[in-house]
C-alpha cells in the first residue's frame, strides 16, 4: 500500500493511510527523497496516526528517513504517534532520537515553520 | 478453551498478520488499551526476529492458565541456525548487524515472562506470556 505524498507550499506530507509492511516503510522513503529533490522542499511531515505498532524496524527506518532528509536539506517531523503506542516504544527503549515529533498535522506544520524546533 | 491460532512466518508481511492476529486474541482474551499495542509489539519484534535470522517458522497465539492467572501466550518457533550465545542476543543494543539490537530484550520487557530455548542447527522457541491484571 503506496502511502500519498501531498505538496503544501515548501513542505511534503506523507498521511499513512493504512497498517505498513516492511516493503512500504522503505518504499515510502524512497519516494520521499525523491519528492524532496524533485520539489526542492524544506520540510516533510510524516503521519503516522494510523499506525496501532511502531516497532523496533518501524522505529529504526523512520530515523533513517529523517536522517537522510536532513542531509538533503528537509526538516522531518513525525507527527499522530498514539499515546499506546508511545508507551510501548517507550517500554521498548525506542526512541526518536535527532527526529521532530509533534502531536498532529497542525503542530507539525507549525513546528517546521517556526523552523524545525531550532 | 478456543484452538490455537497458528501464523505461518516467511516474510515480512507475515508479521502484519501475526501482529493482528495477537491483537484480536488478546482483546478476546479481555486486554485493553495499551496492553493490546504492547502484545501486538512484542510479537512484532519475535516475528521480526524469525523472518531475519531464520527464514522460516511460525508464532502460535494461544490462552493460557497459571495458579489463577489467566492471559496470552505466544510461541515463536523457528527451524533456523540457532543462536550462540543467548547471553549476548539477549542483550539490549547487541545485534549481528541488521537491526537495533532491540528485538528480542525489547519482547521481553514488554511481557510478564519469557523464555528462549536454541539449538545450534535446529532453530530457537522463545515462549512469552503475558497476564492480565486482576482489579
Amino acid at each position: 500500500m503506496q502511502v500519498p505524498i501531498l505538496k503544501q507550499g515548501g513542505y511534503l506530507i506523507a498521511s499513512i493511510q493504512s497498517v505498513l509492511t516492511d516493503a512500504d516503510l522503505l518504499c515510502l522513503r524512497d519516494s520521499l527523497a525523491e519528492r524532496v529533490g524533485q520539489f526542492r522542499s524544506r520540510g516533510v511531515i510524516i503521519d503516522v496516526t494510523v499506525l496501532d505498532v511502531i516497532d523496533s524496524f518501524a522505529t529504526r527506518t523512520l530515523r533513517a528517513i529523517a536522517h537522510m532528509l536532513k542531509l538533503l536539506g528537509a526538516e522531518t517531523v513525525i507527527v499522530g504517534i498514539q499515546p499506546d503506542v508511545a508507551f510501548a516504544m517507550v517500554q521498548l527503549g525506542l526512541t526518536l532520537q535527532g527526529v521532530g515529533t509533534a502531536l498532529d498535522l497542525e503542530e507539525g506544520l507549525s513546528y517546521l515553520g517556526d523552523g524545525g524546533g531550532q | 478453551m478456543e484452538p490455537e491460532i497458528r501464523v505461518v512466518i516467511n516474510t515480512a508481511t507475515d508479521i502484519v498478520t501475526a501482529r493482528h492476529r495477537g491483537r484480536a486474541l488478546a482483546s478476546d482474551l479481555g486486554f485493553n488499551g495499551s496492553e493490546l499495542t504492547i502484545v501486538a509489539t512484542a510479537i512484532s519484534e519475535v516475528a521480526r526476529n524469525i523472518v531475519d535470522h531464520a527464514i522460516q517458522g511460525e508464532i502460535v497465539l494461544g490462552r493460557g492458565q497459571q495458579s489463577g492467572k489467566c492471559g496470552i501466550v505466544i510461541t515463536a518457533r523457528d527451524r533456523g541456525p540457532g543462536i550462540c550465545d543467548v547471553a549476548q542476543a539477549m542483550q539490549y543494543g547487541y545485534s549481528t548487524g541488521k537491526g537495533l539490537g532491540v528485538g528480542l530484550p525489547g519482547a521481553k520487557w514488554l511481557m510478564d515472562e519469557f523464555f528462549i530455548d536454541t539449538k545450534i542447527g535446529e532453530g530457537t522457541t522463545v515462549i512469552m506470556k503475558k497476564w492480565l491484571k486482576r482489579p
